[in-house]
C-alpha cells in the first residue's frame, strides 16, 4: 500500500528530497468484508455491496454492505427503541460518560484511525494524523460535557431531545463529520443512523467497533453504508425526527425539498466559494502560509476552503510569485507517508469535476499556473494550480470547484473586496488578512459567512460553531449553536397540521428517481414535488 | 346639514411610498356587517417583486444600525400607534365585528408587543451570542446577525395583532420584511403602515402587501432574493408548496402555526431570522 507513490517535487536535486517515511498500515486489522451495524451489532445488507477503494491506488481496501429501504428501516426502527427504552431513560451524566469514554477510544486508537482514514479518502497522514482524529475525539469530549448540563444550552430548562436523527456526511472528513454529527446528537439524547459516503465507509464502520467498545446501549448508534439511494430513503423515513446533512448544495435543496410538510427538524452544511481577502499591509509570510492552507489543506476538498483570493491590487503580483514559489516546495504523493502535504482526489468522479472547471477557466480567458510535479500514474491526482486574470463572472469564481485550484482576483478599496466576496450564493467562510483590527473588525461586520477567519484560516473547533449564511445551508454544528440544533425547549409552538400527507410508498418511488450524489456538489437535481406526486 | 366624511384609499406600502397596485386591481373590503368599506389593492407578482427590491435595498442600512437605534425606532411605532390607538379599535370593530372592548384589548396588546421587542434590540445579541473557549491562541466570537430578506404571510384571522406579532420580531435583529396581510381584515395593516412611515423607520424596512395570499406568496418563496420564509399565518394556503419552492434558494422556512394566540413574544421569534456569525481573530505570542 505504501510503496507505489514516492513523493514528487519540482527539483530532483532539491533539498526537499526526502527519503520516503511512509506510515505503516500494520496497525490496521482490516476485514475484508464490512455489514451494516444495527442494534449494536455487524449485519448483511440487503442492496448490492460495494467495494471501497485507495484513491492514491485504486486498490481495493475492502467489500462495503449497501442498506436498501428495509435496511433502513430496521436500522431507524432499532434507534426508536433505543431511544425509547433505553436512552431517553438514563440521565445526563450517564449518557455524558458514554460519550467520554467514545472520546478515549479515539484517542487511544488515534494512530489505527488516522491509518485508515489516509488510506480510503486519500489525505496526508499528517492531515489525519493531527487534525481529523483529534478533532474528532475532542468533538466527543467536548459534547460529552454538555450531556448534563442541557439546561444551559439556551432553550430554557428541561429540553428535550428531537428522537431519531438521520445524518447524513460527506467524504472529505469522514470521522471528522461523523464526531460533529453524532456527538452532539447524542449529548442531547436523541438516537442516530448515520450513513458515510460511498467512497468514504472505512472509518465509520471502525467507529462502530468504538461504539461496541464503549457498551453504548444497542441502537443508539447505527451505521448504514450505501449510496445516495440510502441516503434518500434514510432523509425520508417517516419515523425519522431530525435530519442532517453536510454535502453539496444540489443535495441539501433535494432534502430541503423531499422534508417540507413534515415536522422534521433540518440542518443542512452546504456548499461554499469562500473569500480569502488580502489587504497590503497583511502579515505577508503568514498570509502565504494561510492562503496555502486555506485552499490546498485536503487538497482543497473543503466546503470551506478559501478558493477566491482577494488580493490588494498593489500587493497582486508579489502574493502569486510568493504563493508559486511555495506551491513548487509542496510534496505531492503517497498519503501515507508523513513527508506528504498533497494527498490524492477522493475519486475519479471528483477528479473529473476539477479538471472540468479547470478547463473552464482556461476557456473562459483566465491564465493558468500549476505546481511542477510528477503525479503518480495510479490514483488520482492533480496538481495545485492557481488561477490568474479571474473575473467575477467565470466559473472558476462562482462554482465550488472542491479541489487545489485557487482563483485570484485584485480588489482596491475595502468596500470593493467586501462587494466581491459576497457577491455569491453561498456564506459559508471568509478569511481577512490584515495588521489593522478596526480594519479587519469593520470587514468582519460586513462579509454574509458564518464563518470568518481573520490573519488564520481553516481552523476548526469543538467549542466554535460553524455552519453558513444564504445558499450554504442552515444550522450551526459545534458550540452551543450545536447543540440546540438537537433539542427542542420543553414547551414546543403548536404547528399547523399539512394540508396533507406524502405516502410513504411515493417518496420511496422519488427517491430511486433521484438518486442523492454527495459527491458532485453541481449535480443537477430533478426538482421531486413530493405534495404534488400524492395528489 | 351633516358633513360627508373622507373616506381614506387603502394602497399598498413598498419602499416607505403609498402605491396603488400596479395591476390596477382592487378587491372589496366590507365591514361584518357587510356595508362597503373600502377597496383595497390586490398586489400583483410585480409587487411583490417591487417589494422585494426596497427590502434589499433597505437591508444594509436597517441591519447596520445600532441596536440602540433600532430599539428606539421601534419603540417610536409603539407610541404612534399608542397616538392612534381610537381609529385602530373603530376599524376593527367594523371589520372584525368584535365589541370595541375586544377590539381595544388586540391594539393595547400590539402595541405592548411593540414594546416589549423594542427594548430585546440592544439584548438579544448578548443572550444569543458567546464566546468560544477554542484551544489555541484565538479571540473566537459568534454573535447573531439578520438573515436578510423576509418574506412574512401574518396571521390571518387578526387585523393588528397578527401582522404586528409577526413582523416585530424579525425587524429587532435588522432584517427588512415583506409581508402578506391578512387577507380579511388588510385594513388595519394598512393604518399600521402609516404608523410605520410616520416613525423614523426607513422606507423599505417594511413592506406590505394586501390582496390573495394565495396568489402574492408563491412568487415570494421562489424569489431568489428572499432569504427567510415566515408561513406562521399560511396554514390556509397551500402551504407545502411554498416550502418545497422555498428549498430552491434554501430560504430558511417557518411553517405554519395554529392556536388562540400564534404569534406569542418570545425571543425564539427573534433568534429564528438570525445567522449566527464566527469571527476568529489570532492572538499574538508574547
Amino acid at each position: 500500500m505504501t510503496s507505489n507513490n514516492g513523493n514528487t517535487n519540482a527539483g530532483s536535486n532539491s533539498f526537499l528530497d526526502y527519503a520516503p517515511a511512509p506510515e505503516s498500515t500494520a496497525i490496521l486489522n482490516l476485514k475484508s468484508e464490512y455489514g451494516l451495524f444495527i442494534n449494536g451489532e455487524f449485519v448483511d445488507g440487503h442492496g448490492a455491496s460495494f467495494t471501497t477503494i485507495s484513491p492514491s491506488t485504486e486498490k481495493t481496501i475492502a467489500t462495503i454492505a449497501a442498506a436498501d429501504a428495509s435496511d433502513v428501516d430496521t436500522a431507524v426502527k432499532a434507534a426508536r427503541r433505543a431511544f425509547d427504552r433505553s436512552w431517553s431513560t438514563i440521565s445526563g451524566r450517564e449518557r455524558g460518560k458514554y460519550l467520554f469514554r467514545i472520546a478515549r477510544l479515539l484517542q487511544e486508537r488515534a494512530r489505527e484511525f488516522a491509518v485508515a482514514e489516509s488510506l480510503d479518502n486519500g489525505k496526508p497522514i499528517k492531515e489525519s494524523r493531527d487534525v481529523d482524529v483529534p478533532l474528532a475525539a475532542a468533538w466527543f469530549f467536548y459534547y460529552a460535557g454538555w450531556a448534563d448540563k442541557l439546561d444551559h444550552a439556551g432553550l430554557g430548562a428541561n429540553p428535550r431531545a428531537l428522537g431519531v436523527a438521520a445524518q447524513v456526511i460527506p467524504w472529505n472528513f469522514p470521522l471528522l463529520m461523523l464526531a460533529w454529527k453524532i456527538a452532539p446528537a447524542l449529548a442531547a439524547g436523541n438516537t442516530v443512523v448515520l450513513k458515510p459516503a460511498e467512497t468514504t465507509p472505512l472509518t465509520a464502520l471502525l467507529f462502530a467497533e468504538v461504539v461496541q467498545q464503549a457498551g453504548l446501549p444497542a441502537g443508539v448508534v447505527n451505521i448504514l453504508t450505501g449510496a445516495g439511494a440510502t441516503g434518500q430513503a434514510l432523509v425520508t423515513h417517516p419515523d425519522v425526527n431530525k435530519v442532517a446533512f453536510t454535502g453539496s448544495t444540489a443535495v441539501g435543496r433535494l432534502i430541503a425539498r423531499q422534508i417540507a410538510g413534515t415536522d422534521k427538524r433540518v440542518t443542512l452544511e452546504l456548499g461554499g466559494k469562500g473569500a480569502n481577502i488580502v489587504f497590503d499591509d497583511a502579515p505577508m509570510d503568514e498570509a502565504i502560509e494561510g492562503i496555502v492552507n486555506g485552499i490546498f489543506f485536503n487538497q482543497g476538498q473543503v466546503c470551506c476552503a478559501g478558493s477566491r483570493l482577494l488580493v490588494q491590487e498593489n500587493v497582486h503580483d508579489e502574493v502569486v510569485d510568493r504563493l508559486k514559489a511555495r506551491l513548487a516546495t509542496l510534496r505531492i504523493g503517497d498519503p501515507l507517508d508523513k513527508n506528504t502535504d498533497i494527498g490524492a482526489i477522493n475519486s475519479a468522479a471528483q477528479l473529473e469535476r476539477i479538471r472540468t472547471l479547470s478547463q473552464a477557466g482556461e476557456d473562459e480567458g483566465a491564465v493558468r499556473w500549476s505546481a511542477p510535479c510528477d503525479l503518480p500514474e495510479n490514483g488520482f491526482w492533480f496538481a495545485p494550480t492557481i488561477f490568474t486574470n479571474v473575473s467575477t463572472s467565470h466559473r472558476i469564481a462562482r462554482d465550488e470547484i472542491f479541489g487545489p485550484v485557487l482563483s485570484v482576483l485584485s480588489f482596491r478599496t475595502p468596500t470593493e473586496a467586501i462587494a466581491k466576496a459576497n457577491n455569491t450564493p453561498y456564506g459559508l467562510s471568509a478569511g481577512i488578512w490584515s495588521d489593522k483590527g478596526s480594519r479587519v473588525l469593520a470587514v468582519a461586520d460586513k462579509l454574509r459567512a458564518g464563518v470568518v477567519w481573520a490573519n488564520t484560516f481553516n481552523k476548526f473547533d469543538p467549542a466554535s460553531p460553524f455552519g453558513g449564511f444564504k445558499e450554504s445551508g442552515y444550522g450551526r454544528e459545534g458550540g452551543r449553536h450545536g447543540l440546540a440544533a438537537y433539542l427542542a425547549p420543553a414547551e414546543s409552538r403548536s404547528y399547523a397540521a399539512p394540508a396533507m400527507k406524502a405516502a410513504p410508498a411515493v417518496a420511496a418511488a422519488a427517491a430511486v428517481e433521484t438518486p442523492m450524489t454527495d459527491a458532485d456538489p453541481q449535480t443537477p437535481t430533478k426538482f421531486v414535488r413530493r405534495k404534488g406526486a400524492n395528489k | 346639514m351633516t358633513r360627508l366624511a373622507i373616506p381614506k384609499t387603502y394602497k399598498l406600502f413598498i419602499g416607505g411610498k403609498f402605491p396603488r397596485s400596479e395591476s390596477g386591481r382592487v378587491f372589496e373590503i366590507r365591514s361584518a356587517k357587510g356595508e362597503f368599506l373600502a377597496n383595497a389593492a390586490k398586489a400583483s407578482r410585480k409587487d411583490a417583486r417591487d417589494a422585494v427590491v426596497a427590502a434589499r435595498a433597505a437591508g444594509s442600512g436597517w441591519a447596520g444600525a445600532t441596536g440602540y437605534n433600532r430599539g428606539q425606532v421601534l419603540y417610536r411605532v409603539a407610541e404612534v400607534l399608542e397616538g392612534r390607538r381610537d381609529q385602530f379599535i373603530a376599524e376593527i370593530v367594523s371589520t372584525e365585528g368584535v365589541s370595541a372592548a375586544a377590539a381595544a384589548a388586540q391594539v393595547d396588546e400590539a402595541v405592548d408587543r411593540w414594546v416589549w421587542y423594542a427594548g430585546w434590540a440592544d439584548k438579544y445579541v448578548q443572550v444569543a451570542g458567546n464566546a468560544n473557549a477554542v484551544s489555541g491562541p484565538f479571540f473566537n466570537i459568534s454573535v447573531p446577525e439578520p438573515t436578510g430578506v423576509v418574506a412574512i404571510v401574518v396571521p390571518q384571522d387578526s387585523s393588528l395583532l397578527g401582522i404586528t406579532s409577526a413582523i416585530a420580531p424579525a425587524l429587532v435583529s435588522g432584517n427588512t420584511v415583506v409581508v402578506i396581510a391578512s387577507e380579511r381584515f388588510p385594513l388595519s395593516s394598512i393604518g399600521l403602515a402609516e404608523v410605520l412611515a410616520t416613525s423614523d423607520l426607513p422606507g423599505g424596512v417594511v413592506n406590505i402587501l394586501t390582496g390573495s395570499p394565495a396568489e402574492i406568496a408563491p412568487w415570494l418563496a421562489s424569489h431568489a432574493d428572499v432569504n427567510a420564509l415566515d408561513l406562521i399565518g399560511a396554514a390556509g394556503l397551500d402551504w407545502i408548496d411554498l416550502e418545497i419552492a422555498a428549498a430552491e434558494t434554501l430560504q430558511r422556512v417557518m411553517r405554519p402555526e395554529q392556536g388562540p394566540d400564534i404569534a406569542s413574544p418570545s425571543l425564539t421569534r427573534i433568534t429564528q431570522f438570525t445567522e449566527t456569525k464566527t469571527v476568529w481573530h489570532t492572538k499574538s505570542l508574547i
